[in-house]
């Protein structure tokens, strides 16, 4: 695995990664990945896929609204907040 | 020498009362962060669970358009980093959405064309960035975010902003035929995306697309489309390459620009939520559903068609909205009113008022009955069509009943033809010398006649019967 795809990675992930670590994380990232391509290997022909280990369906919640206003609560530890909003650097696009 | 390319996703806000994964109110316009709970705010520990509600209206569109209703629907996150997107992903579907295939058709220059829909899914809205607050900082009001969502994605098959405008019109009409979502472009509960792109006229390769972002009314669209062929056909004729990218439509400065932010961003590195299980909707929810869809609009215009005879230019504004096109029914319904003068009414006098005053239907001061009243004194000649306009126009501004301005305002037209014959003749008496040049074939006279039987009944007498009367008794 090449330094770039682990910057790239790191980068939308919104990791740091110092220079010197990239060796190592790739060879560790690069065991994960011969675990998946061992993995497939095995022969599926006769497994359901799924996209779940649990086989069970969701249950759906009726549409009623059950939660009260607990801004207080919620931005009680929070320094960055204004007159109900959180506040962030600035971000424009 | 280049054909456009255009592909919609369209974002459409779900009414439900509460939010996709949440049971945190949906309402607009709380005060912010007061309806933002635990999960919204993607606190430790949370689980999502899915809102019936959203599921249905999601299924009720699919069925709307045709499409297959997937039995085994999977949730996905959707990962990136915004300031408004608390868990840092949006849970979304990727593999296996819940509305698959379908189309619509629009019609251009009286032609139909079908527009096909790749899929529908179900997604919760981000929160809200306000950039305009603070001089340092972005504001973020998380009340939005967990809102129910429905993505709804065209295929590119559409070749003109026009095309494009009137795919929207049609999926906006729809929805709010379906009653599941309000459809406000201005709250941001209808918006779409454009996927643009240029091709070689007689070429079957698309070219490079650019995507411009979050338009929110038909005219923007219609402006941002045209302002993004102008500006690849540019580059393309220039021998240049248009570069893949995602863009923002400015409507101050009618143009588009780069967002180079999401450059980066495009790689949302999708994986199934592994807390949402798949769902699984039955057949018999699929049916419960369909036994209890409304008439959409392209039934109900087909229908108008043959029932009221009217043209297509009035069915299109009277059916676009499903309010309108109720109100207009309940107008006619239980009398023998002209469909014709009535959709005339409704089509000039209401809406030119309504617009003006930019209200729904729902808010006109001037009922159905109160119209119905209206237009049957119109009909049988208690009053002429010109002071019904007078009347109309107090109904509306002062929520005054029609029978009670007719009545007190003494506008009830002279239609007693024995009050009438007596003033005929006495204007006869008194014009002998018009009378005999009339009868010598100066026809124009009858219209001086008209004039003086109007002025002895101030204005009041009923025209139609004035001219039977006079050109009977002139005869002789």
């Amino acid at each position: 695995m090449d330094k770039k795809t682990i910057i790239k990675i790191a980068n939308l992930a919104k990791l740091e990664i110092k220079d010197d670590k990239l060796n190592d994380i790739a060879s560790s990232l690069e065991k994960i990945l011969n675990l998946v391509d061992e993995m497939n290997g095995v022969n599926t022909d006769d497994v359901t896929p799924m996209s779940h280990p649990l086989n069970l369906k969701q249950e759906l919640r009726k549409d009623e609204v059950k939660e009260a206003n607990q801004r207080d609560l919620f931005q009680k530890d929070n320094e960055n907040t204004d007159n109900g909003y959180y506040k962030v650097p600035k971000i424009i696009d | 020498m280049w054909d456009p390319v255009i592909g919609l996703e369209i974002h459409v806000q779900l009414n439900t009362k509460s939010k996709i994964f949440s049971p945190a109110s949906t309402d607009f316009g709380s005060d912010q962060n007061t309806q933002a709970c635990a999960i919204d705010l993607g606190m430790p520990g949370v689980l999502p669970v899915l809102n019936e509600e959203a599921v249905k209206m999601a299924i009720k569109f699919g069925l709307a358009i045709g499409a297959n209703i997937s039995d085994n629907s999977i949730f996905a996150r959707k990962n990136y980093f915004y300031p408004d997107l608390p868990k840092g992903y949006q849970i979304s579907q990727y593999e296996i959405p819940i509305v698959e295939g379908g189309s619509i058709n629009i019609i251009i220059d009286g032609q139909t064309k079908t527009i096909n829909i790749t899929r529908a899914h179900l997604e919760e809205d981000a929160g809200k960035s306000i950039h305009d607050l603070y001089p340092n900082e972005t504001a973020i009001d998380l009340n939005r975010a967990g809102t129910p969502l429905i993505e709804i994605v065209s295929e590119p098959e559409m070749k003109s902003a026009a095309e494009a405008v009137q795919y929207l019109k049609n999926i906006h009409s729809l929805v709010r035929y379906l009653g599941i979502s309000d459809g406000n472009m201005q709250e941001g509960s209808f918006r779409c995306d454009a996927n643009i792109s240029l091709m070689k006229k007689g070429s079957e390769v698309l070219g490079t697309r650019a995507e411009i972002k979050n338009i929110n009314s038909f005219k923007f669209v219609e402006n941002a489309i045209n302002h993004e062929i102008q500006r690849q056909s540019d580059i393309l004729d220039n021998g240049d390459n248009v570069k893949q990218e995602t863009r923002l439509y400015d409507p101050s400065k009618d143009e588009t620009r780069s967002m180079r932010s999401k450059e980066e961003a495009n790689d949302y590195r999708y994986f199934p939520d592994p807390d949402l299980l798949p769902v699984s909707i039955t057949s018999k929810l699929i049916e419960d559903i369909k036994s209890n869809m409304p008439e959409l609009p392209s039934t109900k215009k087909d229908r108008f068609k043959a029932q009221y005879k009217l043209n297509d230019y009035d069915i299109d504004i009277l059916t676009n909205n499903r309010e309108l096109s109720e109100y207009f029914e309940k107008t006619i319904e239980g009398t023998d009113l002209n469909a014709k003068t009535t959709a005339n009414w409704i089509i000039t006098e209401v809406l030119a008022l309504a617009n003006k005053k930019n209200i729904g239907v729902s808010e006109y001061p001037v009922s159905y009955k109160n119209l119905k009243n209206l237009l049957s004194n119109v009909q049988s000649e208690v009053i002429s069509s010109k002071q019904a306009k007078d009347v109309f126009e107090r109904m509306w501004n002062n929520g005054e009943d029609a029978q009670y301005i007719i009545e007190n305002e003494g506008m009830k037209q002279i239609s007693d033809t024995d009050e009438l014959n007596k003033i005929v003749d006495n204007i006869i008496k008194n014009n002998y010398k018009s009378v005999e040049e009339y009868q010598n074939g100066k026809d124009k006279l009858l219209g001086f006649f008209v004039g003086q039987v109007m002025k002895e009944t101030k204005g009041k007498g009923n025209p139609k019967l004035i001219n039977e009367i006079l050109k009977v008794k002139l005869k002789k």
